[in-house]
């Protein structure tokens, strides 16, 4: 396991960071693709945080030129909606559901032991980028609270020493 | 498959799915449904799917059909299997794991030996309930006994990515007997007769939206399927979305021709990626099989449906806020009137219903408005989803006709509260509802009478709390809950929220004061007032109910500064029993703050001062020595 003492927490500052050249060209063909479509911007903001992972501003600068759409509006939507995220996520994406019946059966235990197992709060990722946390909405897996997401996988029933050993788990995974 | 030309094309699909089940085979025809919905795959549900799959093949069981299918309901009790014989017998095994699914498979399947050790009347060791042991189906439970299936009706049943399985259980059979057999006004008529109100929350009756929608002029009107399921703890729409897609497009079909609209949308969460997955995939076969496009078995009307992506916005369930949604905007809403009918998506007609309405319409239209009205209350017909959660014997999905008691859901459908513990709220209608006390168990359950006791029908999420929960607590739960997901137009929600919840976190945190109640109500008030729309307006709701019912509560947590749950961190007190202390030490070695001291021998201690309340102590402590107070 990581030494505790190196995992200091990331910034909350929009990270610049040059973008995946590669992407360019994808990205430039989905908002081609619903240049006629009337209401586009969300889906294609749903469709661009596939391709890169988070919402980068140059990203958006582009979305806004090709659907010509002023940038405010485009900013505006994207800080409104609490999926798309200004900032990069981890590689595993750890999501704690807060819905009423996870609540009630101890989530916020299962957050609580996150922070302290990643040294960050929600809304942050881990300096090596293995990690990010969130608390999210409901995910309708209530019959199985407390449940979590990690990436696209839901974890149900989670106690706080499954998940000692789920993050264990990773880190191992990983190499560190 | 191929284009549906007319009615007689779509009974002939009907038919053939039907003869393909129930042809003759050796050993007779079983058909192995397993249970892939979101919650039975995060339960390991993907493993034993292979297995039945994988199995089957390799062993030639040319008899057996694996199918996934949707939701079976209990969701406590995944992974589910359902095997079925062509004489209608069934057999339910639940819990199961890849090993458990390979010896029903030898044993079951091959050797035609029920294995009784995994049925469900074997999981179930409710000491209330003796007949349950002997059960072997969901069907013979009294959890699934008491429920009347209506919006649910294929959920668990069919195979949610087949339309044919779809059409063999007279799906589309509503949409064709409308086009060809009915005028518009018929099917409002119909609608409206039946009585049928909006189950996402607000109960207005969905004949009369349709109508308003209707009698506009002009060519372009939408219709909307509000899927974005946003109450925590609610998972109804979810079920039917996954379960059984095609009710949905065909509902939406039927209100098109009634409104004379051509263009419909599906505002479905992302939060459910399955959901998603399963309506693109369904819209994409009623296209092929003609169902949805011009021209819809040979009727001259035309309709199609496209899916559009929430991105985590609870206020975007409000209508107008998800209509601007749409529009590709901030979902945030607007004064009404206009109401949607009137002026809506693009500034034109709409109507907005969500998922569970919609699953009811294609049977109101088969089996007539009598029919529905004869079930349920005369002022809320029909059935009522709830989805089932907290301190729960089963937590799941329970449909039950309208004036059903919240003790029959609670004790006699879902098993009553675990670990011999006490009752001591449901809360229902999410963030815009409230907690109802043991003392109005026996209400019968309708719009009405949920809203006389300060709660309300909500779209249905019931979550069961018992002695353990703190009311305080829970209303600030729900409080954080609409103070994120305000969206901040109007200032009573906005600003009012913030500081109804600063209250409540000071009266959690022991720092409560006199008079802070009554500002909470008086607060409360005036955001139930002047809030722009159903969110704030229902906003204190959760703070209102737990008031009127658990006043005691919050007076102990200002004037005593305890908490009778023992719940909120700041007011709890761990002790060590010196009785039952052994003096291993295992709670020194736990405590992050060194809290504990004491010597072999001794029973030990922790230090007041510098107990930061963590529980970890009383979690490794295998005497069971340090208690909570």
């Amino acid at each position: 396991m990581a030494d505790s003492t190196d995992m200091t927490r990331v910034t909350t500052g929009l990270v610049p960071e040059p973008l995946d050249p590669a992407l360019e060209a994808q990205l430039a063909e989905i908002i081609d693709s619903h240049r006629a479509m009337p209401g586009a911007l969300i889906p294609v903001l749903h469709e661009a945080q596939e391709l890169y992972g988070y919402l980068p501003m140059p990203v958006l600068e582009r979305i806004s030129a090709g659907l010509k759409v002023p940038m405010t509006e485009v900013y505006g939507v994207v800080t409104f909606y609490s999926r798309f995220s200004l900032q990069p996520k981890g590689k595993y994406r750890i999501q704690v559901c807060m819905g009423t019946a996870c609540y009630v059966k101890g989530a916020e235990a299962l957050l609580d032991r996150l922070r302290e197992v990643l040294h960050i709060d929600p809304g942050q990722m881990t300096t090596d980028r293995l990690f990010s946390l969130d608390q999210c909405r409901c995910i309708g897996a209530c019959g199985l609270a407390p449940a979590l997401i990690v990436n696209t996988e839901v974890h149900a029933k989670m106690e706080t020493t499954q998940m000692d050993s789920l993050i264990a788990e990773l880190r191992a995974k990983e190499g560190r | 498959m191929k284009r549906l030309q007319n009615l007689a094309d779509l009974q002939a699909a009907a038919a053939v799915t039907e003869a393909a089940a129930s042809v003759q085979v050796p050993h007779g025809r079983l058909r192995v449904l397993v249970g892939m919905a979101t919650c039975g795959i995060a339960a390991g549900a993907s493993p034993v799917l292979d297995v039945f799959r994988s199995e089957v093949q390799a062993r030639g069981l040319g008899n057996v059909q694996v199918l996934s299918t949707g939701c079976i309901g209990a969701c406590r009790l995944e992974p589910m299997v359902e095997i079925r014989a062509a004489d209608g017998s069934r057999v339910t095994y639940v819990k199961l794991d890849a090993a458990k699914a390979a010896r029903i498979v030898q044993e079951h399947l091959v050797e035609g030996r029920v294995v009784d050790e995994y049925t469900i009347g074997k999981e179930d060791h409710r000491p209330q309930s003796d007949h349950i042991q002997q059960a072997r189906s969901l069907e013979a439970t009294s959890f699934f006994g008491r429920q009347f299936r209506i919006a649910l009706r294929n959920c668990g049943l069919i195979d949610p990515e087949s339309i044919g399985e779809y059409i063999a259980r007279d799906g589309y059979a509503a949409l064709g007997k409308a086009l060809l057999k009915m005028t518009p006004v018929q099917v409002i008529d119909v609608i409206k007769q039946s009585g049928l109100r909006g189950r996402g929350g607000g109960g207005f009756p969905t004949g009369r939206k349709w109508e308003f929608a209707a009698a506009q002029s002009g060519p372009l009107k939408y219709v909307i399927c509000n899927a974005d399921e946003g109450d925590p703890g609610a998972f109804m729409d979810r079920s039917v979305l996954e379960g059984d897609p095609h009710s949905v497009l065909e509902a939406m079909a039927i209100a098109g021709y009634a409104i004379g609209a051509a263009q419909g949308f599906i505002y479905v969460r992302a939060e459910y990626p399955l959901a998603v997955q399963r309506l693109g995939l369904a819209i994409r076969q009623a296209r092929e099989a003609g169902l949805l496009g011009d021209n819809i078995l040979g009727s001259g009307y035309g309709f199609d449906v496209q899916l559009r992506l929430g991105a985590g916005a609870f206020v975007c369930g409000e209508e107008i806020a998800l209509i601007t949604s749409i529009e590709g905007q901030r979902g945030e809403p607007k004064p009404k009137p206009p109401f949607p009918a009137i002026k809506g998506l693009w500034q034109k007609p709409t109507v907005i219903n969500n998922v569970e309405t919609l699953a009811n319409i294609p049977v109101i239209l088969l089996k007539g408005a009598a029919w529905f009205t004869a079930i349920g209350t005369p002022k809320s017909p029909g059935t009522k989803v709830f989805a089932v959660g907290g301190k729960i014997g089963i937590t799941g999905l329970v449909e039950i006709p309208m004036g059903t008691t919240l003790r029959e859901i609670i004790y006699d459908i879902c098993g009553g509260i675990p670990g011999g513990k006490r009752f001591k709220a449901a809360q229902t209608g999410g963030p815009s509802g409230g907690c109802i006390p043991a003392q109005h168990l026996d209400t019968p359950i309708d719009y009405e009478s949920l809203t006389a006791l300060g709660s309300m029908m909500g779209s249905g999420g019931l979550i069961v709390m018992d002695e353990d929960n703190c009311m305080v607590d829970i209303a600030k739960f729900f409080l954080d809950f609409t103070v994120d997901e305000s969206c901040g137009k109007c200032p009573p929600c906005r600003i009012g929220t913030v500081r109804m919840h600063e209250i409540l976190q000071r009266i959690t945190a022991g720092e409560g004061r006199e008079g802070d109640l009554e500002q909470l109500e008086e607060l409360a008030g005036n955001i139930k007032l002047a809030s722009l729309c159903g969110l704030g307006q229902t906003a204190p709701n959760p703070v209102l109910s737990t008031l009127r019912y658990f006043r005691d509560e919050y007076e102990a947590h200002i004037r005593d500064k305890r908490c009778p749950a023992a719940s909120c961190r700041a007011l709890v007190r761990y002790e060590i029993d010196p009785e039952r202390c052994c003096s291993c030490g295992l709670c020194v070695q736990s405590c992050p703050v060194a809290a504990i001291h004491g010597s072999k021998g001794k029973p030990y201690l922790i230090t007041r001062d510098y107990c930061i309340a963590c529980g970890a102590c009383a979690a490794k402590c295998p005497f069971t020595a340090i208690h909570k107070h």
